[in-house]
């Protein structure tokens, strides 16, 4: 739990992980090279990706499984509206809460059909969502061209502030920053800023809420919880989260396509979530710097196949896929409150889940 | 009219397969409260086990009927091990976990069916050999295959053993009965355990002979064919009313017929906006609507488990 203490002890280390952290891009980029400063960049969006899946799965208990989707429509809403595709350039501070207020739209939109009934509805809308988001991101560039199809949107704009663009390199005390280090700043504010959100929700009066549904339903409607409107919180909030990510990702990249936004990836979220801790803001954070450097690490087995088989025989990127299947069933078996589990996660009673199931299938 | 009487059989077919696919979903739902996400994968691993089977029968010249024989036969005792081992591994053990375990392991099977399937039959689409010659008769100005009138006989034939199986068997008796209440089925005699490991045999089974019916209609297998057909036949049994046997009958042959004459009009209607590149979405739509409007489906009894 991140707590500023009044230990003099405890600030020092503090000072010194936020120094770490400020230093990372170029010891990153000393070390392993420039390739995995821009991983970190995209370990951070995946941070807050995963604390806003984490408000939904992990919080309120809602299985969410086309979060992506909320992520498509914030990347989308700034490639529209930034690029020479409606030759429209709107500045960022515009966009970006314009893309979340978009993403949380949706949320609300489709929670609210679905979080009335049982979660395991929630669940196969939000799957079938995410895929129906896709088919129409391929298909909207007919008859009137708006999303360009297949081929996505190019040429989005970056970040800038008056002339400062993070897409140039500056040089600052003698210190180079490349596109990459530009963002890498950007989103590691952004980061700790989802972060202390994160933390601070856990702990009011809504993320009391929210844990208490997600433990029982039942009786926290008892304790006079409005059961439905908290819920649609949790998972406009979660899409809100996205809808930020999604435009941070869209100028960083200068490219979208529906490419980016499959199921797989909703998937990934979630591997991240579950893997590290469901409720668990560290847990989470641990889950998606994990996540999102194994991939990376995993595409060396490509050529080793190679070298000691003859062959690839298993393609790295489903290797990964395999894992993250066998990882979530692992997980749940064994460990279900994930690496890093939250504190007060407790076990439900055996006594309790009959009830419960009993309860189910009447 | 012409064109209207077409979208109707192909919907009746189309929506003939997906009832046995939504008839898997709603047995397990029923018994377990559980969306069984892989069921759509294990579809997936019939229909390309009887591909391969019929590949390579088909090549070294063994008649048709043996070699439809054989490969029903093949998928079937594939996906009953299958169906049964998930069963055991993956969901007994988190019968009385908190609802959220068993979702996940589910999706994580599907998965791992997913990807272990990519690994074995590779990415690319995999077409059948043309082994049956096309032959067609014309009924009220449509076009009806032989293919098409098989599949959907004895899809009818499978529905009407089911129900016929769970009202007047004995195991059908203890699936009822379990259905109802787990533990008093248990108190009265009935081994829960098997009947569950039961309902999956015959889930599984039933989206093998699914599975082959597929790859024989379209031509083509794939590895992710499982996804959006398992979603489809969801949504399917929530229209018939989860849970409810007879609904996921009518829920399939319903949403293939709605899915075939919305994918076949769409075009004249929006003047040519929306193409039919956008079927995929009406199952998406029925389903919304359906929870929205009636989620207990259209023979469902309760209306919507709020617990």
């Amino acid at each position: 739990m991140i707590v500023a203490g009044n230990h003099p002890l405890r600030w020092t280390a503090w000072v010194a992980v936020a120094l770490l952290l400020l230093a990372a891009p170029f010891l990153v980029e000393a070390v392993l090279g420039r390739a995995w400063v821009r991983i970190a960049d995209v370990a951070l969006l995946f941070i807050m990706l995963a604390l806003g899946l984490n408000i939904v799965v992990g919080f309120a208990g809602l299985l969410d499984l086309g979060y992506i989707a909320f992520f498509a429509v914030g990347a989308y809403s700034y490639a529209l509206l930034a690029s020479p595709q409606f030759a429209v350039h709107w500045p960022f501070l515009v966009l970006l809460p314009l893309g979340a207020a978009a993403a949380a739209l949706f949320g609300i939109l489709l929670g609210g059909p679905t979080l009335r009934l049982r979660g395991d509805y929630l669940a196969i809308v939000t799957l079938g969502f995410g895929e129906i988001i896709r088919v129409f991101l391929n298909n909207l560039n007919r008859p009137v061209n708006i999303t360009n199809g297949p081929q996505g949107i190019t040429l989005i704009d970056p970040l800038q502030v008056g002339g400062f663009s993070l897409a140039q390199t500056h040089s600052v005390a003698g210190l180079t920053f490349s596109p990459v280090h530009n963002y890498y700043f950007v989103f590691l504010a952004c980061a700790v800023l989802s972060i202390v959100i994160s933390l601070r929700l856990e702990n009011s009066r809504i993320g009391r809420a929210w844990v208490a549904i997600r433990d029982d339903e039942l009786a926290a409607s008892a304790m006079g919880i409005n059961t439905r409107n908290i819920k649609l919180l949790a998972f406009a909030m979660g899409a809100t989260f996205g809808g930020v990510a999604g435009g941070l990702f869209a100028s960083f990249q200068g490219f979208v396509s529906p490419e980016s936004f499959h199921l797989i990836d909703s998937i990934m979220v979630l591997c991240m979530v579950v893997l590290g801790g469901m409720g668990n803001v560290a847990g989470v954070v641990l889950g998606a710097v994990l996540l999102t450097a194994l991939p990376e690490a995993l595409r060396y087995i490509g050529p080793l196949q190679q070298r000691w088989i003859g062959e690839v025989l298993v393609d790295p990127s489903d290797l990964r896929m395999l894992l993250f299947g066998l990882a979530l069933v692992l997980m749940m078996l064994f460990r279900p409150s994930g690496i890093w589990p939250a504190r007060r996660r407790t076990a439900v009673p055996a006594a309790a889940g009959a009830v419960e199931k009993s309860r189910a299938t009447r | 009219m012409e064109i209207f009487a077409q979208q109707i059989v192909n919907g009746l077919v189309l929506g003939s397969i997906y009832a046995l696919v939504a008839l898997g979903y709603t047995m397990v739902y029923g018994i377990l409260g559980l969306i069984n996400f892989a069921h759509g994968d294990i579809t997936m691993i019939g229909a390309l086990v009887s591909l391969t089977i019929i590949q390579l029968l088909a090549a070294a010249g063994v008649p048709v009927p043996l070699v439809l024989m054989l490969a029903v036969s093949g998928a079937i005792i594939v996906c009953t091990i299958l169906g049964v081992s998930i069963e055991r591994v993956a969901y007994r053990p988190l019968r009385r976990a908190p609802r959220l375990a068993p979702l996940i392991t589910a999706i994580g099977v599907s998965i791992l069916l997913q990807y272990s399937a990519a690994l074995i039959w590779g990415k690319q689409y995999i077409s059948m050999p043309e082994i049956m010659a096309p032959a067609s008769v014309t009924l009220f100005g449509a076009q009806l295959t032989g293919l098409q009138v098989a599949i959907f006989t004895l899809a009818c034939l499978i529905m009407a053993g089911l129900l016929w199986f769970i009202k007047a068997s004995r195991m059908g008796r203890a699936m009822r009965a379990t259905e109802q209440n787990p533990d008093v089925a248990g108190l009265m005699g009935v081994n829960t355990d098997t009947v569950i490991a039961f309902t999956f045999v015959l889930g599984s089974a039933i989206g093998a002979i699914a599975g082959l019916m597929i790859v024989l209609y379209y031509g083509l297998g794939h590895y992710f064919m499982g996804f959006m057909l398992g979603l489809k036949a969801f949504t399917a049994a929530v229209l018939g009313g989860i849970g409810n046997v007879a609904g996921a009958v009518l829920g399939g042959l319903l949403l293939g017929i709605i899915e075939s004459l919305a994918a076949g009009y769409i075009g004249d209607l929006t003047g040519g906006v929306l193409g039919s590149n956008y079927r995929d979405i009406f199952a998406f739509l029925v389903l919304v609507l359906v929870l929205v409007l009636r989620p207990s489906g259209l023979l469902g009894q309760h209306s919507g488990d709020r617990a």
